[in-house]
Formats: structure tokens, sequence, C-alpha cells
């Protein structure tokens, strides 16, 4: 199973689902992550972690232990253009 | 806008409250609306800022309310049901809603209509501002907002806040909506909740429907108000949130089965925030598509490019580095002349008030009390100033989301969050504006942790204290092979005493009494801005204005309450006796300097006998016991005590208790040679006429001023932002407990050594 905290800087990836419970899970969900959704792993901040993501249209930053709870899957390659 | 108000025509009322997502130009909008007539204050029993300005549109006198932005109306903290409950109408001292203003980010259209599928349920009418058009237009994001108002049955109106462009349309369509709805016929305020359907599936919301039927008659009952669909809902989806926390408290334990019932029901195995986020996204795309189109841009971004430096592994954390040395460096340097203006400006009113009026109490409760109390609180105003501007620039260009991403994972080591890192710098410079900087921070003991740990952080005002006991008492010796002085070694390890303590108290508190889940780190990165220069400068002015008021108000009754313990009983044997040595002078010397300079010495010697005989004065001799583990005498003792308000004047206490007056400041070249000097008496059974003041000592002075909370304004700051007097009073407590405990260490340490 792969989830966002094992992607790397420029690789794009689509949401499979969200797994978890609590408050930081019901705001990850609200903020957009949905199953279908295709989002960009950006880049890992200094200390590494944090991480950004490019998320539909917008740049989030979460913590990799919030990270581990969307399972994503990989594509190598992109579509454009796509919601 | 146009004032139509006149005498003849009874004017319509209506209250407008204003939504919308964190970055989505919400402040901008609501500036433009209601212009300066804006009121800043709090909710009762919460921490939330209530907004409210005011405009009239189309002879309608409007009352905008400004809710904090937000995600989503989940509420998991009595904080965050204010937004829920203020939308309903049901919030204590506010007006129920005729119309809900919705700011939307027009760029990033999905997830800021989220939060509109939510308030769509509301059953309140609903106007859409379609915020920063001009940024979607420059990625490639046209919008058809008149498909969109004809899909969803409201106003949709295009607008570019920061530029002033389609307000008139958005205040025309305000008035309209508000027309109607004032007028009883709300026709199609909202074509989602009119016909009943709201934004949810059939099955949840059959549920939901049939679980609010059932529990409304009780909830009437005890409530006296009928219990909303959308408060049933919340409780639902949101496990342990706060509204399901009301109604268990309302309507007794036996309502929370029921809902777990449901829960089952509608959800099964799926987690029921994801099936929520599941279904309103669902509608979102389902009513976005064919009225958003996107043309692909090939640019990069110049967020991207600026991010690809400004979060670089090195130059990210360099430029960061640099930027706080600067907001920091100027919070100093830049409020220094402006502090010493204020500070010329209170002594000359305090010299003519002393002029105008002869000797007495009521003198020296106006100069001693009353203006040396403002002066105290005023003088914090430029720092506070500047450290707000620079704040307020990086906040609202979008840099501050990025340093709270460089330095999240070194400030969660301690349990504390990236936002903590700006409030806990700033209070280096003063402890006020740095607790008021913690707003940003979402988590409530994340923020609450943050608020408490602030005050360890060396202010500004320690330094004078610093000044003088480094100076008098620290040899002038260079150590580590000349590379740093003794002296600057000192100063240094007070700083880095203060940092440490914060962050071993900031891991504690969130071990003990603020042990929970982490606040979520789920932060939005926006795109950079200029940053809107007037907004800023309002925020700055709105803060200003409730720091003068509120903190000034206790501080200034503290200030009264140490004057007058300080002062009385005033005995007038003393001022008899002083009376007949200055007769005595004036009879055997000639006038001249030295007739003067003997006057002079005669009136700090009777300020030094009257404050002996002070209450103060009294009650210091009755401490001495405390503070001897300290290696304090009466005088030390009695001087911290009468600094508790404010530290820095433990420096003009001490020249008053040493018989010099009240007017010395650390550079006094008498003062270090008085202290110097001071003996315990002959008659002290451990040190007979042996110095008071030694290394040691002096160490233990500035450990316990390090770590005490000797402000006023501190305190009453945590009181005003954390809505309680008990964190306050813990606060000040926990730290006069370290400060004993740290001098007590430091005294015994250095007398063994």
């Amino acid at each position: 199973m792969t989830t966002l905290n094992d992607l790397r800087p420029g690789e794009e990836a689509r949401v499979v689902k969200c797994l978890g419970e609590g408050r930081v899970f019901q705001r990850l969900c609200e903020m957009g992550f949905v199953e279908g959704v295709s989002l960009t792993f950006v880049r890992q901040a200094p200390f590494g972690d944090p991480v950004e993501v490019k998320l539909t249209d917008y740049h989030l930053s979460l913590r990799r232990a919030e990270a581990a709870m969307i399972e994503v899957e990989l594509m190598e390659r992109a579509p454009r253009g796509r919601l | 806008m146009r004032d139509v108000l006149t005498a003849a025509s009874p004017a319509l009322v209506g209250t407008v409250v204003v939504v919308g997502n964190p970055n989505a130009g919400k402040t901008t909008a609501f500036n433009r609306l209601t212009g300066l007539s804006q009121k800043v204050g709090n909710y009762p029993g919460v921490t939330v800022e209530k907004k409210v300005g005011r405009c009239v549109l189309d002879g309608i006198e409007v009352r905008l309310v400004d809710l904090p932005g937000t995600y989503s109306l989940a509420a998991h903290s009595p904080d965050e049901m204010v937004a829920v409950d203020v939308l309903l109408g049901h919030q204590e001292g506010e007006e129920p809603p005729d119309l809900v203003l919705q700011i939307v980010d027009a760029s990033n259209l999905e997830r800021n209509f989220y939060l509109l599928c939510q308030v769509l349920e509301l059953g309140v009418p609903v106007v859409v501002a379609l915020n920063m058009m001009d940024v979607a237009r420059a990625r490639g994001i046209l919008i058809d907002a008149e498909g969109l108002s004809a899909k969803l049955g409201i106003a949709v109106i295009p607008v570019e806040a920061h530029r002033g462009r389609g307000i008139d349309e958005l205040q025309g369509a305000i008035s309209r909506v508000l027309r109607r709805t004032l007028a009883g016929t709300p026709g199609t305020g909202s074509a989602v909740s009119r016909d009943g359907a709201l934004c949810l599936n059939d099955a949840l919301h059959a549920r939901v429907g049939d679980l609010h039927a059932e529990l409304n008659p009780a909830f009437q009952r005890a409530r006296g108000r009928s219990l909303h669909e959308f408060e049933v809902l919340r409780a639902v989806i949101d496990r342990e949130g706060h509204a399901e926390t009301r109604l268990s408290s309302v309507l007794g334990d036996s309502c929370l089965d029921r809902i777990q019932r449901v829960r089952e029901e509608v959800a099964g195995e799926v987690p029921l925030p994801v099936l929520e986020a599941g279904i309103r996204y669902g509608w979102i795309r389902q009513n976005i598509e064919g009225h958003l189109r996107r043309t692909p841009v090939k640019a990069v971004t110049w967020t991207e490019r600026l991010d690809r430096v400004l979060t670089h592994k090195v130059f990210g954390l360099l430029i960061f580095a640099v930027m706080m040395l600067i907001v920091f460096q100027s919070v100093f340097t830049w409020a220094q002349p402006l502090m010493e203006m204020l500070d010329g400006a209170f002594a000359s009113v305090a010299g003519s008030v002393e002029g105008a009026l002869s000797q007495g109490a009521l003198r020296s409760l106006l100069t001693d009390g009353v203006i040396a109390g403002v002066g105290m609180v005023v003088m914090f105003l430029p720092q506070i100033l500047i450290l707000f501007l620079f704040i307020g620039l990086l906040e609202d260009c979008g840099y501050m989301a990025r340093g709270a991403f460089l330095m999240d994972k070194i400030m969660s080591k301690c349990g504390l969050s990236g936002k903590s890192f700006i409030p806990m710098l700033s209070g280096f410079a003063c402890a006020v504006p740095g607790i008021m900087a913690t707003r940003v921070i979402e988590g409530r003991k994340d923020r609450l942790a943050t608020v408490l740990v602030t005050p360890l952080m060396s202010c500004s005002a320690r330094l004078p204290v610093y000044a003088i006991f480094i100076g008098t008492f620290i040899p002038d010796r260079p150590v580590i092979h000349g590379v740093l002085g003794l002296q600057a070694l000192t100063l240094f390890g007070l700083y880095a005493l203060g940092i440490v303590v914060a962050v071993a108290m900031a891991w504690i508190l969130r071990k003990t009494l603020l042990r929970g889940s982490r606040a979520p780190f789920v932060l939005e990165l926006p795109s950079y801005k200029w940053p809107a220069l007037a907004g800023v400068l309002l925020k700055l002015f709105e803060r200003a204005k409730a720091f003068l008021v509120r903190a000034g108000t206790i501080i200034l009754a503290i200030a009264i309450v140490v004057w007058a313990l300080a002062y009385f009983p005033h005995s007038s044997g003393i001022g008899a006796d002083y009376a007949r040595e200055r007769q005595r002078i004036a009879r055997e010397l000639p006038p001249g300097a030295e007739r003067t300079a003997r006057l002079q010495e005669v009136g700090k010697l009777e300020s030094g006998a009257y404050l002996r005989d002070s209450y103060f004065g009294r009650l210091g001799q009755h401490v001495e016991p405390v503070f001897r583990p300290l290696g304090w005498d009466w005088r030390i003792s009695m001087a911290a005590i009468a600094s508790f308000p404010a530290r820095e004047v433990i420096v003009a206490t001490l020249g008053t208790i040493y018989n010099m007056g009240g007017s010395v400041d650390e550079e006094s070249a008498a003062l270090r040679e008085s202290l110097r000097e001071a003996t315990w008496p002959s008659t002290d059974p451990h040190r007979p006429g042996l110095p008071v003041f030694n290394i040691p000592v002096a160490l233990s002075i500035m450990v316990f001023f390090a770590l005490c909370c000797q402000c006023g304004a501190t305190v009453a700051t945590i009181k005003r932002e954390t809505n309680s007097w008990g964190w306050a009073w813990f606060a000040f407590g926990y730290m006069t407990i370290l400060a004993y405990v740290g001098a007590f260490i430091t005294y015994q340490l250095g007398r063994m050594v």
C-alpha cells in the first residue's frame, strides 16, 4: 500500500481512500482528500517534515504522520487538465 | 454606498453574516463594504473575535458580522461552535442573520464551495462573492458566474475586492435579497435549502430528519428554542464534537445511543467524515460542471518560483533567519526613540502636574500612580505597533505560512506547532504582543501552551535589570580565550535560560495539563500577493486600541494599588523631622550650590524614610525570612515585590530604597556605588556587617527576574486572550514558583563555589 507519505517530490498520484479517525482526519477529508482526486507531492520542509502537496487548485502543508492517513496510487504521468 | 437615512423614512435594519475560508480575501471584502466603521470585541465565554461593521445599502441599515475564516462548520470546540451558532441565530448577544454573505476564492473554487455547501443547508438566504477573479483568470480558470447563479439559485457576484471591482454589484445583490427577506418574502433565497433536499444524499438526510423529529420536542422544552436539523447532522458526523456534547448535556446521555445508531445505519464501515466529504465534493463537482473551464497555462507561477527559494533547505532557512533578525532588531531599535519620546512626554506631564499641585497625597497619586501607571502601558505601544506591522505584512503577503512550514519540525519536538514560533520570538521584545500574536494558532491546546510559555522569553524590560546587575557585579573578564567577555556570556546565559525553560515547560504542559492530540498542522500555503496596506493598518489600529483600553484599565488599577501601599500611612512625624532638618540647613548655609545639594540630599533621605515606613516597607521586613534563602535582604525582597506589576520598576525602587529618590536609571553610577557598599546590619545573626551583594546574590536576583512573571500587562493580556483568569493566574503562579526555585538553586550553588 502506498500512502502520500511515501511519495517523492515531483510525483503525481491519485487518492484511493483516507484511513483514520479523529479531528485531523476529518480536516483532511474536508480539505479535499477524497477518492479520485489527483495531487502532486511538491516538496518536504528543510527538516524533512512537514510536506507540501498540490491538491486540485491549491497548495497545502501537512505533517508526515497526517500524510500517512491518505492511501494513494502513483500515476507515472499525470494526464493534464483534469479535475 | 448611499446614505439615504432620513428621519421621515423608518429605516430597515438587517444583519449580514460574512463567512469564508481563510485566505479568500474575506477581510478585504469586509473592509470594502464597511469602511472604517468597525467594532472589535469578543463573544462571551470564548476567545473568538467578534467584528461588527455597519453600512447603509439602498436605504437599509446593514449590520455586517465578520466570522473568523473557516474551512468547515464541523465544530470540535466551543470556539468553533460560535460560527454555527451565529449562523443559526442561537449565539448569545448576536442577532439572527437575515443574509449570509459567503466570500469565495474563485481560483480555488472546489474547496471553497465545501463551506458554501454546508452554509446552504442552514436555510438562511445566501449571496456569494466570487472573489479574486483576476487570480483565477491568470491561472487559466474561467468561471461562468451567471451559470453558477442559475444552477444554485442564489446570487453569485464576481468581485476583485482588493481593487474594489464588483463591489457595487455586490452591494446591489445584498440589498435586493435583504429587502426581500426583511419584507417576509424570502423568494429564491436559496433553491437548495428551500426544497429541503439539502446537499446530502437521501439516506443521510432521511435519518437525520427522523432523529431531528424525535429529539426536537424535548430540546424545545429544555431550551425554549427549536433544534436545527444542521445541529443534528453535526452531532451525527462529528464524533465527540461540540454538537454532540451539547445535545447530550441538554437531553441526557440517552440521546447518544440514538445518535450512534444513526451513525451505524448511514455509514456502516465508512468513516463518517469520508462519507460527508465524498457527498459534498460530489455535489460540488456536479454543480460546477459546465461552469468552470480550465485552459492550460504553461508558465510556472510566481508563487512556485518564490517558494523554490523561500522553502529551500539552505536559502529558505537563511532568509527566514535574516527576516526574523530584522523583525526582532527593529522592534528593539525602532521602538527605542519612540519609547524615549513617550517617556519624556510623560515626565514633562508629571513635571507640570507636580508644579501645579502642592505636595501631598493627590499630587503623589497623580504623578507616581496614575501618570507613571498609564506611562508604563503606553511605553509598550511602539514595540507592539512595530511588531504587528511586520507580522501583519508577513501574514498578508503569505510568508507567515511558509515560516510555520519551515519551523514546524523543530517546534513540534516540544509539543508546539510551527505557528508558535513567531509569538515566542516576539516574546523577546515584549510578551504582550507575542501573546496577542498567538491568535494565528489553530489548536486551542497548542495556543494555550504557547501563551503560557511566551512570557519566559527574556523581554526588553528585563534588559535594564540584567544590565545593572551584570555591570555592577560580574567582572569584565575575557573567557574562552578572549572570544567572549564574562559579562556578555552571563547575559547570553540568561536569555538561554528563558528559552530552555520555555521549551521544557511547553513539553511538560503538553504532557500533563494540556495533554491531547496535537492540533492538525494542515495549513494552506496561499499564493504570494502584495499586502493590502490599508487592511494591515486597520488591524494594527484595532489591536493598539484594544491593548490600550483593556490592559490599560487593569494596569492602571494595579499601579494605583502599588502606589497606595508604597505611599501610606505617610506619617506626619517623618515629614516633621525632615522639615526641621531643612530649616536647619537653610539657617546654617548661605544660598548657593552647597545648600541646594544638601537640600536635595535631605529630599532623598526623606523619600527613603517614607518608603521604609510605608505598608510596602513594613511588608518587606516581614517577608525577608522568605527570601533569605535566596540571599536577599528586606530591601531587595521589597524591590522585587514592588516589581510585580512591571519588572523594570526594580531599578527605580532600589534607587528609592537606597535613599536616592525615584529617578535612577541603570546607567547611574551612583546606584552602582551604593549597591556595592550596601551591607547587612551589624546585628544580623548570619552575615553581620558583610556586603549585601556579591556574585551569587546578583545571579540569584537575575535568575529570579528571568523566570518570574513580573508584568501586570502580561497577566492582563493572558486573561484577555484566554478569556480566563484561571490561566492568567496559572501562568503567574508557575512562573513565580520557577523563579523562586531557580534563584534558590543559583544562590546556594553560587555560595558553595
